[in-house]
Parts: C-alpha cells; structure tokens; sequence
C-alpha cells in the first residue's frame, strides 16, 4: 500500500520541522521527566499547504438550535458527518516518542556515536538453561521429562498397566534443567550528575541544568541499554539525593566543590569498578568556589582519580549573577587540551544546544 | 471484486432490488468489505486505491487512523463516482450499519449518474488516477522526488484557482473566434444606413474618421491586454502561458484535472448528502429493518443528522429541504395561487392532493446544484420551523455568537457558503501588468478578507510558476490594496482606485 510510503514521508516532514524549531523546543523544558518509551506532543505551525482562502473570524456561518440573538455558540467546528471528499483542516500536533526526539537531537547536533571505553573484554556472565540432567537441585526438577523417563521404565520392564496408569517415578527417574553460564559481552554505563546548590544558584541556574541534563540522558541512553543515573547535590558538603531532589533542591551556603567530587569518586569506588563500567560525571555550578586551596584539591582529584578512570569528565558552568566563574578558568588552565576533560560554558537557555554539543560532539 | 459475505451479500441484492423499486437509477455498484486501516487509507486518498505520491495524502492518513483510534471519528462508507460504482463497507461493523451503508450509498450512486453537474466527470477516474500516479512516478524517476514533490506542493497550493462552471459552457472547449475582418471592425460605431444617397449625411466623414480612430485605440488596447478577458481558471491560464518545463505542464495538468473531478462533490455536498440519506431513511424504514434493529437504526441516523449550533450539517439541510419539497409539490403548496394567499390558516391546511412530490424531488436531484437549490427552495417557514440562524464573530466579546434569525440573511449567508464552494474568487486580469510582464490577480472581494499570512505564502506559489513578478488586488480592513511579490520581497501598496 502505498500510503506507508506517503505517511513515512509526512512523519518525515514533520521531523523536518521539528528539527527546525528544535532549539525552541529544548529550551522549554516540557519533556522533562519523560521517559524512552513516553510519547511527547509537539505542537506545529502550520504545515498545510496554503492556498487563497477566507479568514475565519469575520466569515460567520449558519447553524441551528435554540437561542437568542446575542447568544454564544462556541467555535465554530466541522459539524458531524463522515469524512468525504474534502480534506479536513486541523491544526497540528504531533507525537514522537523520546527516542525519536533523541534521533533529532542527534542529527541536529550532529553528534557522533559514542565509543564505548576501548575495553571489549568486558564480559558478564548470563545463565541460560541449556538441557537435561540426571542430577540437580529440586528446585529445577522437570516433571514432564521426569514422568516420561518413568513412563520408559515401567513400559520396557513390563509393569505398565493399561487399565491402571500409575506411574510413580523414583529417585533414578528425576530429571533436572541444567543451566551453563554464558559469557556476553556487556557495556555497561553510568552517569554521575553533579550539581552545586549553593546560594549563588538561582532557580533559572537550575532550570538550565535540570534541561541539560535531561537531553544529555536522553542521548546517552540511546547508546547504553539500562543506563545508570546517580545524582548529587552539594554545597559546602555534597550528599547523594534521588532525581527528585536533585532538580528540586535549593540550598544556601558556601561551595566546596571538592566535596563533591570526593563523594563521587566513593560512589565509583564501592559500586561501579571502572574496569567494567563506562563512567560519565557531570558536574554543573556557577563555577564560584569557596578557596584556591579548594580548587586545588579538585585538580588533584581529577588528576589523580577521575581522568584515568572514566571515559570522559565534563564540566558545565552555569553564568549566574553572583558567580565569579573562576573555577571554569582554573580547570581550562590546568587541563588545556585534554581530551578527558569537557568544559562548557552555558551563557542561558538559548545557549543549552550548544552546550549539550560541547558534551556530547567528541563522541566519548 | 466484490468479496461480501453471504449474509451481506444476500442484503445487498435486497437493497438493491427496494432501491431500484423506489425509482432509484445507479451505476452497477460494487461493494468491497475491508478493514478500518484500508478505509482509512483509501478515504486518505480520497477514496481511490492508487494516487500519485505526496504527504498530504500521509497527513491526511494520520489524521484519520488517530481519530479513528482515538473513537473520535470513524468513517462508515465511501464511495466514489466511477462507473461502475466502488464502495467500501468497513469490516466488523453491525449488520444494520452495513445495511444502511449500503442504502446510503445506493443514494449517492442514484445521484451520481443523474445529477447533472456529474455528468462531465470521468467514470473512468480510476484508471485515470492510476495513470496520474505512474506518470508523476515516472518524473520522480526522472527528476528526483523533493524537485517534483515541490513543485506538487505549489500546484496544490493554487488548485481551488479553477472555475467550477466551465465544464458545463460549451464553448469553452472551442477555439476562440476569429476576429472580426478589419473591413467589418471599420464598420462598426457607424450609423445604419438604407438608402446610399442619405450616406454622407447621416454619417459624416469627420464622424466616420472620428470612429474609425476610436476603434484603432480600442483595438490597441486590446491587443495590449492579455488575456482579453478576466480568467477564472487561473490554472488553465499558467498552463497555456507559463512558462513551464514539459513535465512541470504535466503535473499541473494533472493536478487540474483531478480538482475538476472533485469540484461537482463540492458543488453538490447538500443535496447528495440530502438525497443518501432521504433514501437510506426511506428504504431501511420501509423496507429492509427488523424490529430489533430499530433502535440502533434511530441512534446511528440521529448522530448523522445532529446539527451543532456552531456547525453546518449538509446531511441534515438536505434531507430536510428534501422532505419540505416533497410535501409542497404533493400537497401543491407551490405556485401563483399558493404565493398569493395570504391567509395564514387556509395555508397552513392547504392540501390539493397534487401527489407531486416524488416527481419532484427526482427533478431536482437531476437538475440542481446546491446554489440553485437553495436559491429556489429554502423558505421563510422552513428556516424557522428548524431554526436555522446566522452566526458571527463579536469582536467586542470575542466569541462567535447568533446574529441574526432573518430569512433573507440565512439564506445569503448560505447563497455565500456554497458559491464557489465558500472560497475566494480570484481572476486573472491582466498577464502584462505596468506592461512588465507581471502577473495581475483580482480578488472579487464579497465583504470578507482572505487570511493574510496563507495569502502571501500562496502568492509566492504564483510566482513560482510565473516566474516574473506577481501582483494581488484584493481588500484588507476595508481598503483596497494590492500585494506584490517580485521574487525577492513581499510589499504592500495601497491600491489608488481599486483594481486597475
């Protein structure tokens, strides 16, 4: 049927359009908390053909029922009736699904597939049942099988009785499901949000981070089956928190970021050995922190943990009103060309697009 | 071909026997049982199995499948004027849907063949479409698809530029005529005279040399302009004197071609409607019901014939305009007589036992379109025994609301709805605009603005096929104005009288 065809086109169309105004569509921050699979509605501008026609407001028309001159009667739509011969005229709202607003986000950015960390040999271990057994746990006993072999027993030792089909397997009938565990190659990911609290971050800080952070999650699990989130939140001390709390929190207070990264190199420590995981830590602030001494430590850290271990760090600094944003500085100074190290600078909403393209262009 | 069940079928044969019984006159029809996805795609192509390829018959195939699954809509039948006549029944529906589908379509059928303004349309449309869609095939072949599917969008863009009347003035398929020979066109402007020796007197020479100038000028006007007269088919225009490669012709050939075939469906909406379902009506009532179904029979009817306040029902207008000139014309509530009492009570028992009625209603099925129609049959009594009412936007309120119950008002608004299938009228008036080359639209303005941001993006379509400057001549906020777009900007001139 050749309608597919012209249906995959219009979606097409749409998409087209949808990539248009993407950069609108990311700054508003609707889709937060959508998930893959979720649909997301996306109101269009116009995508009908145009021709010469009547503008609707002083065209008026004829209707029926009760009423007085002076009454309302709503807006005017296409009354009942069966579609027929002419086109309808609606406006436009159209569903794709995360996944596809993440294809978009992709092509828009041009963003290239991520690589996972060159260690291949990453294996799990899969149990899969792959036969029978004379011996097992009773757990994994197979009746079927078991009353056949039963069934076989009592048959050849001519016991079988066909008026009186009792059968009673004993212990050398039991058979078993046995299981081998199958190496499958695995990658296996985490993203690790970092976000600053402190004072200085304002709402519409936050609003940005919580928007950034979403497309970034929203690309990244495209390319990593059940991606792991943590989120931490700090201050002058850093605490892990859920999602909720992550985008809703407002604390006041003083910055140290290096709190931050210590908690977060223990949450890397105890659950995701980096051997195994594909480890993404992303860290937001105003970039205004407390001490050099603490800065200091950060690099440290960074130096010394974070880089040799995960694929890629980035950091984002959000401009606030009351940031110094000497942090971003210091790490550009001391990381100069380090592929391990993202920075981007995120001037407001408008700017979030090319911010995500900062994190997400290498490709790591 | 026809693939009904049994019990379907046998249904059919008795429908069809009823129907033909009643007087009813179809094309061989053919009933095909298919799933709401096909419906929905065929209704999506307008009720053909094969069009060329184009999005918006995609958008119009999503519009319809979310609607459908959604419960918002869903579409019982489709039938399309071919001979013979196809049909879709939609699988799964209730046997008495079916069957009032089927004498709904008989209706459409009946009309179809016998209503005048069909009777230029292509019964072979199916094969046409067919053919339409290969040969567009061919160009995207040829040229790539976004290269034609552009140009698509802009002959669809200018496809209701068409007028709807021409297939049915004959000379319009004729060449034009010759001109006058220059000794007659000499002539013409003197004064008739009999007797040779009064000449001179009663046409001097001065005179003679004094009109002889004049109709040089005129002639030279003339020729200046084209084309001579203002065009209506503005697509018959750009596709004589665009200028237009081969294949872009072909497509804008075709794009015509298939809007004249669907212009009669706009141009008859409430009759057809009208006449469908006074006939499913009569026939499932009188006919084919079983006791047990009438109640679902009642509800699906009902739905069909619900009029909003804020929505025109053609099925509803027509059937009751139907049944209104039945009773006239059988109880001979027409004519001098009839318009000439004025008493109210004598005519409200007024019954001459004419028996007319059916007579008439198949007239007028032959013969009307739906401005005739409700030109010559809307009355007063009618608009207020159903209370029909003008609405309109309040500015001041901001909301639509009920303006008027006046007779004459209803029925001009209608009159206004349905000429021109309620759009715009744009002519071609002159094609050498400022003697440039440049293209002159006019838009016959009625009283209401066309919406000016469609306005200019379908201006920029004229140009596309023009390829010179294209001008407008329209009214906006009551002024006179005309729009121009030379391929780079789009301004706006006061128009100083008008059109020019």
């Amino acid at each position: 049927m050749s309608i597919r065809e012209d249906h995959n086109r219009f979606k097409d169309i749409v998409k087209g359009k949808v990539k248009e105004e993407f950069r609108k569509y990311v700054s508003q921050g609707e889709m937060i908390g959508k998930r893959e699979n979720d649909f997301v509605k996306i109101p269009l501008p116009q995508i009908d053909i145009p021709n010469f026609r009547y503008g609707p407001k002083q065209q008026g028309g004829v209707g029926q029922g009760e009423g007085e001159q002076g009454d309302g009667i709503g807006e005017p739509g296409e009354g009942q009736g069966k579609a027929g011969d002419q086109p309808g005229e609606h406006l436009l709202e159209v569903e794709l699904s995360m996944d596809e607003l993440a294809d978009i986000l992709g092509e828009k950015l041009e963003l290239p597939r991520i690589q996972p960390k060159g260690n291949k040999n990453i294996e799990t271990l899969k149990t899969k049942y792959s036969g029978i057994t004379p011996v097992g746990p009773e757990g994994l006993r197979q009746f079927k099988q078991t009353y056949k072999k039963a069934l076989k027993r009592y048959i050849s030792s001519g016991t079988y009785d066909m008026k009186d089909p009792v059968i009673v397997p004993i212990r050398r009938d039991f058979q078993y499901r046995s299981f081998k565990k199958v190496p499958q190659p695995q990658t296996k990911a985490v993203v690790i949000y970092m976000m600053d609290v402190s004072g200085s971050m304002g709402d519409e800080q936050k609003e940005i981070v919580r928007i950034e952070s979403f497309w970034i999650n929203a690309w990244l699990k495209k390319h990593y089956k059940g991606l792991e989130t943590r989120f931490i939140i700090h201050d002058a001390s850093a605490k892990e928190v859920d999602e909720e709390t992550f985008f809703r929190t407002s604390e006041s207070g003083g910055t140290l970021i290096s709190s931050a990264y210590k908690l977060c190199q223990e949450i890397i420590e105890t659950d995701y050995p980096p051997h195994e995981w594909n480890i993404y830590p992303y860290h937001f602030s105003d970039g205004d922190n407390w001490s050099g001494e603490d800065t200091r430590l950060c690099v440290k850290l960074l130096n010394d943990f974070f880089l040799p271990n995960v694929n890629v760090f980035s950091y984002g600094q959000v401009e606030s009103k009351y940031g110094s944003g000497q942090f971003l500085k210091d790490l550009a100074k001391e990381f100069q060309g380090d592929e391990r190290m993202i920075l981007s600078q995120i001037e407001g909403r408008d700017k979030i697009l090319d911010s995500i393209k900062d994190f997400l262009g290498k490709g790591r | 071909m026809a693939n009904l069940t049994p019990e379907l079928e046998a249904e059919r044969k008795k429908i069809c026997k009823v129907a033909k019984d009643f007087g009813l006159d179809c094309f061989e029809t053919i009933f095909e049982l298919i799933t709401y996805d096909q419906i929905n795609q065929f209704a999506a192509f307008g009720g053909f199995p094969v069009r060329y390829p184009h999005w918006k018959f995609g958008m119009e195939y999503e519009h319809l499948s979310k609607s459908y699954e959604y419960g918002l809509s869903k579409i019982y039948e489709m039938v399309i004027n071919t001979d013979p006549c196809y049909a879709y029944l939609m699988e799964g529906n209730m046997m008495m849907d079916q069957k009032l589908v089927m004498a709904h379509v008989y209706g459409h059928c009946d009309f179809f063949k016998n209503n005048i303004w069909f009777s230029k349309t292509n019964r072979k449309m199916m094969d046409q479409m067919a053919n339409h869609a290969t040969r567009i095939r061919r160009y995207i072949d040829r040229y790539g698809y976004e290269t034609v599917e552009d140009f698509i969008d802009v002959c669809l863009s200018l496809e209701n530029l068409i007028d709807r009347y021409s297939p049915y003035v004959e000379t319009s398929t004729k060449p034009k005529e010759e001109p006058l020979s220059a000794e007659a066109q000499s002539e013409i402007g003197l004064l008739k005279v009999n007797r040779p020796y009064m000449r001179d007197y009663i046409n001097p020479p001065e005179f003679v040399r004094e009109q002889r100038q004049k109709m040089a000028e005129k002639q030279a006007e003339k020729a200046r302009r084209f084309p001579s007269e203002p065009q209506r088919d503005v697509l018959n225009f750009l596709l004589h004197y665009a200028p237009l490669e081969d294949w872009q012709q072909d497509v804008l050939s075709i794009i015509r071609d298939e809007a004249y075939y669907f212009a009669p469906q706009g141009m008859t909406k409430t009759m057809n409607e009208g006449w469908a379902s006074y006939w499913h009506s009569k026939i499932m009532t009188q006919k084919i019901l079983t006791d047990s179904e009438i109640i679902d029979f009642a509800d699906h009817h009902s739905g069909t014939m619900a009029m909003a306040p804020n929505g025109y029902n053609p099925y509803k207008v027509g059937i009751e305009l139907l049944r209104d000139i039945e009773e006239r014309w059988d109880k001979g509530r027409f004519g001098r007589e009839w318009e000439e009492c004025d008493d109210v009570n004598e005519k409200k028992h007024w019954d001459r036992k004419t028996g007319l009625g059916r007579d008439k209603i198949f007239e007028v099925r032959r013969i009307y379109n739906d401005v005739t129609f409700i030109d010559e049959f809307l009355t007063e009594d009618f608009c207020v025994r159903n209370k029909l009412f003008v609405y309109k936007f309040n500015k001041r309120t901001n909301r639509f609301e009920i303006d008027t119950k006046d007779f004459k008002a209803i029925k001009a608004q209608l009159l206004f709805h349905m000429t021109n299938f309620g759009q715009p009228i744009i002519r071609i008036e002159d094609a050498n605009f400022e003697n440039r080359g440049e293209l002159l639209l006019n838009h016959l303005h009625e009283g209401i603005d066309m919406q000016p941001d469609f306005m200019q993006a379908t201006l920029k379509n004229v140009f596309k096929i023009w390829c010179r400057p294209v001008n407008l001549v329209t009214v906006m906020d009551n002024e006179p104005h005309l729009y121009r777009f030379d391929g780079q900007e789009y301004t706006q001139h006061k128009a100083g009288e008008g059109a020019p």
